[in-house]
Formats: structure tokens, C-alpha cells, sequence
């Protein structure tokens, strides 16, 4: 039996941890993880580029719910737990789950620190944590209006930035005399808030927050509107976001009788003093320190992780940190201890005109902290020789110039990243050094910045080393290293996706053993993963001629059905829109009792599923449906699969247009058609868009005015809400505007790649503007379309209920005779 | 150990089953998959995944071996065994080819364990 591991939090370290223990002991632990927070793990750093619009969630994620598929983790999204029981080993959610432990891992995180001044619990007022806060912060900001940020540390002056980008009015309120006093002296604090400054924000130092004032209660429920500073000085705002540091979260460790000093104590081991019971991350303490940036925590769960598979030697103990602040256009480092003190020396650098301010502290020698402002390409170096203890007493005469100077004459970047030693640490988040770089790339034969992050983690939290890491690849791979390189289809070629399309035009290639000849295919015959997509690619390259190859087709669509996990299927008819009628119902019902057909379901795509049905008898199961007028459903086609739709106008009160009617049409017109990856409709009658059209790959919304039509919607392993393609007036004009987009993704699409991906990949714009305004354009893609539905609108059922691939059927032979005779 | 006598069973001919494919012999003992890859050479397999059974005759067969239809573990086709991370190991049975017809070897079929 597998030992049970409990992991309450899921924030980035114990994802770390995780990450690591699942490759040093895949199969030991049943894990389930419970996370107050309702979502997956994800780059928690990476809230400040949200919020400032640079990124989106889904380039943050960590682990998407496919990772927890995979890996057998059963996470509890949303669920806090509240209790803790030793005795038993288990812990109970809010929600009431309770579960049991032989190992658990407490990963609460922080809290953030809220001021107790009057009106800090209004509307409006914030705290910048999670996902939520940012997009509180980001409605807020959409009507514009002032914010208030209460914190000049990292924090404050992040989403200070931020909101300032949203096009907020923003002041920032310190405390202290300068900005970032922690981490800055004054002398870089000042020229930091001359740059603050310069981006339109306001900056008061040395202001303490006496009140936050509320709005009258007339005007609706009271919220935000100022904050008082001691002097008396009334600040108008309509959102306040507090960011004034954090304090451990470790209420649920407290109350379960686990020490808690400020965090929760941990031995080297990184256990607390139940030896079931590890703790990881922000809320934990370790030789008396706690932390807040996440290179020392990767660090604590490797250690768990090598605890977790017996290796009982791996210990934790702190080391220097360097601290960036990741506000695009300014740049700022600092590491290890810059206060002054008795025999101390240091050097210092300022550069006016280039606003560059430098400042080493020296110590016997040796280098203990250092502050740069301006330019910070030497970070990485500097914070080596910190950690290091490096005897700097030769380097000392050029120290404050960088490494470029150190050697004596300039070096260029690459040459300058070439010259570091292999245990320099070139990630600081995540703890990686030149030497494991170097010898993933070597060993793996990594090509791509993506392959580096997957394999390293280097520059796969913060990013921003990115350059350094590029910088490297340029070292060692030389000229084999391409920025632009693409993913190869598969192992047996190294030509990508669009490559191969682009070939298969261009060299006219019609099979697929053509294409693997012509392409040189370094494998006889290919791989489960190129054969399908070479198979699509000549379908929709060459409708009418290609002869489709059964034998590159998954087993549903070389069956048409979908395989269940005891290799029977199940038959899914089309429902034209979600309608069906007594007939087909009638017939429905007796299919069932004809071949005992054990479970008969309603699907979430508006239709009927008839689930284990026997192999040997599909062929009459379809004779029988098409005999009741139904045709394949392919519910398990990379294909056109449902069209949803609502009552709309003809029944509901509020409908604007025919829904039903027009999700008939859609359906009737786009049946058949082959696809990269499958693609689902919907059409609503109007906005209350009970047809769930804005998660699909296409989705229409009627309005009084006709009809919207939205596209790149998600709802399966990422949830997406639609893009709006456009407005159009009429139901013709809908059809041909929905076929040219979906022409245009079978023309440009990767195999497997879903309509929001690809839209992802080329852009918005150049979609709408094909699919969309040209009209020309659009009118030839819906063109293409229609010639090739001639080929494809063939019912397969009734194909192979007249005997076509017979053999897929029936057995070779059946020899149980001869083992009844034995 | 005896030296067991082969007991060759004609099943069918190379023919009724497709390049690149696979075809069932049915047995009281379960199924055995036939493949032939695209060279016309042919194995016989337990038609159950080492991983968690799915019917392999249902996979992509590319070179000397099939990808399993439920969750992607290559089989090699000579030997049964699990490809790549993955480990485990497929029954195989001994066939020979003659004159275009496949014959099984039935004795073999006698000592299946029972399901
Ligand atoms: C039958 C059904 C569940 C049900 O009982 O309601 C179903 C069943 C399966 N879904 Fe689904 N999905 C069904 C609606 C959905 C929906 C809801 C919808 O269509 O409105 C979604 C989310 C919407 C979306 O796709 O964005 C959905 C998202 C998925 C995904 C995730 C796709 C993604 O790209 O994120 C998969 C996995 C995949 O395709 O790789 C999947 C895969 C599957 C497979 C094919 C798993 C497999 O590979 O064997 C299941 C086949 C069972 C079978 O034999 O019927 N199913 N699946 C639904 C059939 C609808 C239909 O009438 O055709
Ligand atoms: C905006 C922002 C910018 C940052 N920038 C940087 C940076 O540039 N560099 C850097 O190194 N660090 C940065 N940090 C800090 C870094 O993100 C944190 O140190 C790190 O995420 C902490 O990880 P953790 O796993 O300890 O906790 P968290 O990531 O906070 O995760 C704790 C999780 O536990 C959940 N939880 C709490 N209590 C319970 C309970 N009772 N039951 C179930 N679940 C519970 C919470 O909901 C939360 O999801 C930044 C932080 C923020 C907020
Ligand atoms: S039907 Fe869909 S959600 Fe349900 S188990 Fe299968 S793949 Fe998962
Ligand atoms: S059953 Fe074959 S891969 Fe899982």
C-alpha cells in the first residue's frame, strides 16, 4: 500500500517539493493536497506582470489540472482546512473532508499584514496576495479613479506600478525616509523613487496612515473614499491596497499543538516537532529565521523531498538572498548586509548623468553586501563572490566595474557569462548554478529556452535571469543554438508542425509514406504521435483526392466510437442542435434492450450517450440508428462535435433570435468536417447565454441587433472565457463567417492544438481580419470550406453498417472450441 | 522441463489483416491480437496492456511495436515488453507464416493461465 502524504497550501513551495519528490520516488505516496486558495499552483511572483497587464494566468500557472491527472494528486480546491488531529493523523476541511496521513506537510504561507487603523476593514481597501487581490485590483482599476498604495517595499511598489499602468491615479505612502529601506540604502532608495516618481506616481515618505475614511452612507453601502495621514493631510482614493509586509501564517499549526515561534519551528530536517509532520515555505521557521522570497524555500523542499524518499543526510540551512524588483524599465539588485558598521569599507559608484549608482561593502576583504541601481548585469557575479567569501584583494582596484574589468580587458556579454565558474548561481529563485546548466544542456541535448526551464527550472520563476540563461546556451551549444527554433513534430523528424504543412504544399506530397520519404523520416513507418497528424494534414491539405489512412487514425475515429476502459464503446448520435423527438427516442430504447447495452447517459454536449456497447456490435447498433434517421454523433472526432443551443426566441421570454434553429443550421452545415483538435458550438438566444456559448470554440450570442460571434473559448483542462470576433447582422451572414474561421484554424491549426490555442499562437487580429473584415478573404476561406464538407459529409456509420472495414469488427478467428475440447 | 510438441493452428491469412494493424483470435482464455506491421511481418500478443489491460489490437502499430490505445504505453511487438520509462511485459506467442497463411502455435494456447 502506498503511505499517504497530506499537503495543506498549495503555493509554490510545496509544488516544488512535490516536483521533486515525484521524480525521486514516483510511486511511493498517495498525495492530496488541500488549498484554501480555489485554483491550481501558480507563479505566485508573477501576480505584479498581471496586474500590470504584461501577462495572463494561464502564462503563470505552475501545474495545470493535467499535472494533477497525471500524477494521482488529489487536490481540494477551495478548501481550508481547519483542523488538524494528531492522534488520528488526519485533517479536516471546512467543507468536512477529512483525510488521513502518515506524512503531512504544512505549507500555509503568510498572511498579509493589515494595519488596524479605523476603516481598514472597508470596501475598497486591499491587501496584495493572491490571484484574487489582483483582480479586485484590476475591476477597480477599470473605472479608473485614485489608488492609495500604503508600503514602499517590493510589494507596495509593484502593484504601485501596476496600477499606475491600468491608469489609475496612485500615491504611495512610506513609512520610512526612503524607499525600500530594507533591501536599498538611502542613496539607491532615492534615485528608486526619482524613477517611481517619473512614472506619474506619487511618493510620500515618512507618512503614517492615521485613518481610512469612509463615503457617506447615502450613496449605497460605505467604501473607501480617503486616508488620513497623522499631519491631517487627506488623501482622495478610491481603492486602498495595503503592503506592508507579512507575518507567517500558522494559526492551524498553533492550534494543533505544533511549536510556533514567529513561524512554525523546523529542525534542519525541515520537520516541526511531530516527526509526521513537515513544514515548508513562508510559514515555517528555520534557525530562527523566516523568509519571504522563494530561493530559500525551493531550497526547503528539496530537502523535504529527499527526506520524504529516505534520504535522511539532506539538511536546510539559510543562505544570502538577493532581492530584484520586477517593475519593467527599472533596474535594481541587492545581497547579502549593506549597513555600515566598525571595519567596514566600501566602494561606491554613481554615475549622475546615467542615473547608475553602485555600492560594494567590503569586510576583510571580502565582499558581504552589495546595491546596484541602474545597471545590474555584475548581480549574478557579485552575489557569487558573497557567497562565496571570495578573497577580492587582487580584484579590488577594478571591483566596482563588474566582472568585465576584473580580468582586465572588456569582455563582451557572452564572453563575460562563458568566464563564470561552474558553481556560479545563475537562478536565484530556484537555486541553479552555471555547472548544472551546462551539463543539462549537454547531456539531454536541450535546444530551446523552454527545454532549459522544463529540465532546470533555471529562469522558469522570475525570468529575470532569462538573458543570462540564453547567454549560456549561446556558450554551449555555439551556433547549434537558435532563439527561433522550433519544437520538431516528433522523434522521427525535426521538422515542426508548420514546416511539415508548408512541405507538404510545396513539394505536393499526397501519403504519408511520401512525406516521410521526401522529409526524411529518421523511423520506418513513424509514431502514434506524427502519423495522425501527417493523416489530418494530407485530409485537409487534398480534399476529394487523399485517401484517408485508417491505419493513422486513433482507434475511435478508425471505429467511430469512443473506447471505454474495458475496450468496449460507447454510440453517441447527433442530437441537430439538442433536439430529438419521440421517434428517435422510441428507437433509442429499443437499441438499448436489443443489445443490452448496460448504461445509457445524458452527455453534457445536449445529447444521448449509450455506453458499452460490445465491439462485434456496432456495426448493427448503427444499422438500427440510421434506420430511426440518426446519424454518427462523433463524439469522438478531432471534428466538428456538438452544437448547444437554448429554447431561444421561439419559447423564452427573453429570446432575440431563432437559437435553436440556427445552432440546427450550424450543426447540419459543419457536420463531418475534420479538424486539428475537436471543436464545440453553442448559440444563445440572448446575453443570460444559457447555452454556455461563451466557453465553447465558437459560440454565437443573439441580440436584438443579430448576432455576436465569440471564438477561443475553453472549459475542459483550461477555462477561458470567448474572444469576441464580431458583430454581424444577419444568419447568413453567421454561417459563412463561422466557417471561414473554422477553415482558417484547419489551414494554420497544429494537430491537437484546440481553436484558443491556435488564436493564442497567430493573434487575435490576423483572425478577425481574415475571418472577419476582409470580406474577400473570408469569402474564399468559406469557399474552401464547403468544397471540402462535400467529401467529409458522409455518414461513417452507415458506411460500415453496409460492411465497409468489415475486418475491424469480427475476429480472425475464434479458437474456443478447441479449448472447450481439451 | 518436457519438450513440448507445437501444435500449429492455421488462424488466417497475412491478408485479412491490414498493414499496420491487428486482428483477434478469440480464445476461452481471452484474446490474442495478431499484428502485421507495414514489412508484412507478423506477432501474436496477449490483447491486454501490461498497464492497466487495455486491448493493444486497438492501437497505432509503427515499426515492431503498438502504442496502447488507452493511455500511450508502447509495446514491442518482438518481445511484449514496455518501451521507453515505462516497464512491463506483454505475453507474446510464437506464429510462423507459411504460404501466406498464419499458424499459432495451439500448444502454447493450453498453458494460458486461466482469466
Ligand atoms: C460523454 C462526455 C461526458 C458526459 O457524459 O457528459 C464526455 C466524455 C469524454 N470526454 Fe469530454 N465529454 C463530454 C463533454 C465534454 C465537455 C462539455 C461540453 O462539450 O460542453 C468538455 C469541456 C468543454 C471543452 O472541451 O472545452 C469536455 C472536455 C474534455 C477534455 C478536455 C479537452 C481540452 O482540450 O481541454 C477531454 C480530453 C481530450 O480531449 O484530450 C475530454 C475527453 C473525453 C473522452 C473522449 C475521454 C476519452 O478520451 O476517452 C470521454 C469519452 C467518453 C465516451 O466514450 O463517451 N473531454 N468534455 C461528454 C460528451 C459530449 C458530447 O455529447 O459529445
Ligand atoms: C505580488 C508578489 C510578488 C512577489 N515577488 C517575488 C519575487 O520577485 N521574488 C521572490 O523570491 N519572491 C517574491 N514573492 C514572494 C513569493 O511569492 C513567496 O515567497 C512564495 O510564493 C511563498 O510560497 P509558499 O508556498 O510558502 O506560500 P504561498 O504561495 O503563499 O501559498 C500558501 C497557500 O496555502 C493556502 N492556505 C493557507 N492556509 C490554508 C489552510 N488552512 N488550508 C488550506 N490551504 C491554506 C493559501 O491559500 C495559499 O494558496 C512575491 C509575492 C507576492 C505576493
Ligand atoms: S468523461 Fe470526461 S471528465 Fe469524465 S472521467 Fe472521462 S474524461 Fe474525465
Ligand atoms: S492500459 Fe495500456 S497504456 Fe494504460
Amino acid at each position: 500500500m502506498k503511505e499517504k502524504l497530506v499537503v495543506i497550501g498549495n503555493g509554490m513551495a510545496p509544488g516544488r517539493a512535490l516536483e521533486r519528490l515525484f521524480e525521486k520516488a514516483p510511486d511511493r505516496y498517495e498525495v492530496t493536497i488541500f488549498n484554501a486558495e480555489p485554483r491550481v499552483n501558480y507563479d505566485r511572483i508573477m501576480l505584479s506582470p498581471i496586474l500590470s497587464g504584461e501577462k495572463s494566468f494561464e502564462d503563470i500557472v505552475i501545474h495545470g489540472d493535467g499535472w494533477y491527472v497525471e500524477k494521482g494528486v488529489n487536490l481540494y480546491k477551495g478548501h481550508k482546512v481547519i483542523g488538524v488531529d494528531r492522534e488520528r493523523r488526519t485533517v479536516t476541511s471546512e467543507h468536512g473532508v477529512t483525510v488521513g496521513y502518515d506524512k503531512l506537510i504544512i505549507a500555509t504561507g503568510s498572511l498579509p499584514i493589515v494595519i488596524p487603523v479605523p476603516g481598514h476593514d472597508l470596501a475598497g481597501v486591499l491587501t496584495y496576495r493572491d490571484l484574487d487581490d489582483v483582480n479586485a485590483m484590476l475591476l477597480a482599476a477599470k473605472s479608473g479613479g485614485r489608488a492609495v498604495v500604503i508600503g514602499g517595499g517590493l510589494l507596495g511598489l509593484e502593484a504601485a506600478a501596476g496600477l499606475r499602468e491600468q491608469g489609475m491615479d496612485v500615491t504611495v505612502l512610506h513609512l520610512m525616509p526612503t524607499l525600500m529601506e530594507r533591501q536599498l540604502d538611502p542613496a539607491a532608495g532615492h534615485l528608486l523613487q526619482k524613477a517611481v516618481e517619473a512614472r506619474g506616481i506619487r511618493v510620500i515618505t515618512r507618512a503614517n496612515t492615521h485613518a481610512i475614511i469612509a463615503t457617506d452612507g447615502d450613496a449605497g453601502p460605505p467604501r473607501v473614499k480617503a486616508v488620513q495621514l497623522d499631519d491631517g493631510t487627506e488623501l482622495p482614493s478610491d481603492l486602498v491596497v495595503m503592503a506592508v509586509g507579512i507575518r507567517p501564517n500558522a494559526a492551524i499549526a498553533k492550534a494543533a499543538g505544533l511549536i510556533v515561534n514567529r513561524g512554525i519551528v523546523v529542525d534542519q530536517t525541515m520537520r516541526t516537532n511531530d516527526p509526521a509532520i513537515f513544514a515548508v515555505g513562508e510559514c515555517a521557521e528555520a534557525s530562527g529565521q523566516v523568509f519571504g522570497l522563494v530561493a530559500p524555500l525551493y531550497e526547503m523542499a528539496n530537502v523535504i523531498a529527499e527526506q520524504l524518499s529516505d534520504n535522511s543526510t539532506a539538511t536546510f540551512s539559510p543562505s544570502a538572498v538577493a532581492t530584484k524588483l520586477k517593475v519593467t524599465g527599472i533596474n535594481l539588485f541587492s545581497a547579502g548586509d549593506f549597513s555600515d558598521g566598525d571595519g567596514r569599507e566600501e566602494i561606491v559608484l554613481r554615475d549622475a548623468s546615467r542615473c547608475i549608482y553602485k555600492r560594494l561593502v567590503i569586510n576583510d576583504n571580502v565582499l558581504v553586501g552589495v546595491v546596484m541601481y541602474g545597471e545590474t548585469a555584475d548581480g549574478a557575479w557579485f552575489f557569487d563572490l558573497i557567497k562565496k567569501r571570495t578573497d577580492i584583494t587582487e580584484l579590488r582596484e577594478t571591483l566596482i566595474f563588474g566582472q568585465s574589468y576584473a580580468g582586465g580587458a572588456p569582455l563582451d556579454p557572452t564572453a563575460a557569462v562563458a568566464a563564470l565558474p561552474d558553481d556560479a548561481e545563475i537562478c536565484g529563485c530556484n537555486g541553479v548554478c552555471k555547472g548544472r546548466i551546462v551539463t543539462a544542456i549537454q547531456e539531454k541535448g536541450l535546444t530551446s529556452l523552454d527545454d532549459v526551464r522544463a529540465h532546470t527550472k533555471a529562469s522558469a520563476s522570475c525570468g529575470t535571469c532569462t538573458g543570462v540563461v540564453e547567454q549560456l546556451m549561446k556558450v554551449t551549444l555555439g551556433d547549434a543554438y537558435n532563439p527561433a527554433a522550433v519544437q520538431p513534430m516528433c522523434g522521427c523528424t525535426t521538422f515542426g508542425h508548420d514546416d511539415v504543412r508548408r512541405l507538404i504544399v510545396a513539394k505536393s506530397l499526397t501519403t504519408i509514406p511520401d512525406v516521410m520519404q521526401e522529409l526524411a523520416w529518421s523511423t520506418s513507418g513513424g509514431c502514434a504521435k506524427c502519423r495522425p497528424a501527417l493523416n489530418y494534414y494530407l485530409l485537409a491539405t487534398w480534399p476529394g483526392t487523399y485517401k484517408d489512412d485508417n491505419q493513422s487514425r486513433f482507434i475511435n475515429e478508425r471505429v467511430h466510437a469512443n473506447i471505454q476502459k474495458d475496450g468496449t464503446f460507447s454510440v453517441v448520435p447527433r442530437m441537430w442542435g439538442g433536439l430529438t423527438t419521440a421517434g428517435e427516442l422510441r428507437a433509442i430504447a429499443d437499441i438499448v434492450d436489443r443489445y443490452d447495452i448496460p448504461t445509457v447517459k445524458v452527455t453534457g454536449g445536449q445529447r444521448i450517450d449509450m455506453l458499452g456497447v460490445r465491439k462485434e456490435d456496432l456495426p448493427r447498433v448503427w444499422a438500427d440508428l440510421n434506420d430511426a434517421g440518426m446519424v454518427s454523433g462523433a463524439a469522438y472526432a478531432k471534428g466538428l462535435r456538438t452544437v448547444k443551443t437554448c429554447v431561444g426566441k421561439e419559447w423564452c421570454r427573453f429570446g432575440t433570435q431563432d437559437s435553436t434553429a440556427l445552432g440546427v443550421r450550424i450543426e447540419k452545415f459543419m457536420w463531418g468536417s475534420w479538424t486539428p483538435a475537436k471543436v464545440k458550438m453553442a448559440v444563445s438566444g440572448c446575453p443570460r447565454n444559457c447555452a454556455e456559448a461563451t466557453c465553447k470554440d465558437v459560440g454565437v450570442i443573439c441580440v436584438d441587433s443579430g448576432y455576436e460571434i465569440h471564438f477561443a473559448g475553453a472549459a475542459g483542462l483550461d477555462i477561458k472565457g470567448t474572444e469576441v470576433l464580431g458583430h454581424v447582422a444577419t444568419d447568413d451572414e453567421v454561417i459563412e463567417v463561422i466557417a471561414a474561421l473554422v477553415q482558417l484554424y484547419r489551414e494554420q491549426g497544429r494537430y491537437l492544438e484546440r481553436i484558443y490555442k491556435w488564436a493564442k499562437r497567430v493573434g487575435l487580429d490576423s483572425i478577425r481580419r481574415q475571418a472577419l473584415d476582409d470580406v474577400d478573404a473570408r469569402r474564399a476561406l468559406c469557399e474552401r470550406f464547403v468544397h471540402s464538407q462535400k467529401f467529409a459529409q458522409i455518414d461513417p456509420w452507415e458506411e460500415r453498417a453496409g460492411g465497409k472495414d468489415a475486418h475491424e469488427f469480427a475476429p480472425i478467428a475464434v479458437l474456443t472450441e478447441l479449448e472447450a475440447a481439451e | 522441463m518436457s519438450v513440448m510438441e507445437k501444435a500449429w493452428i492455421d488462424i488466417g491469412a497475412i491478408s485479412d489483416i491490414p498493414a499496420q494493424g491487428a486482428r483477434l483470435v478469440k480464445t476461452a482464455r481471452g484474446c490474442i491480437a495478431v499484428f502485421r506491421t507495414a514489412d508484412d511481418t507478423v506477432f501474436a500478443l496477449d490483447d491486454r496492456c501490461p498497464h492497466k489491460g487495455g486491448p493493444l489490437s486497438q492501437g497505432i502499430v509503427h515499426g515492431r511495436s503498438v502504442t496502447c490505445p488507452l493511455h500511450n504505453w508502447v509495446i514491442s511487438l518482438e518481445t511484449g515488453a514496455a518501451l521507453g520509462a515505462d516497464e512491463g511485459q506483454a505475453r507474446t506467442y510464437e506464429l510462423r507464416v507459411e504460404g501466406g497463411r498464419i499458424l499459432l502455435d495451439g500448444a502454447a494456447l493450453e498453458n494460458l493461465a486461466p482469466e
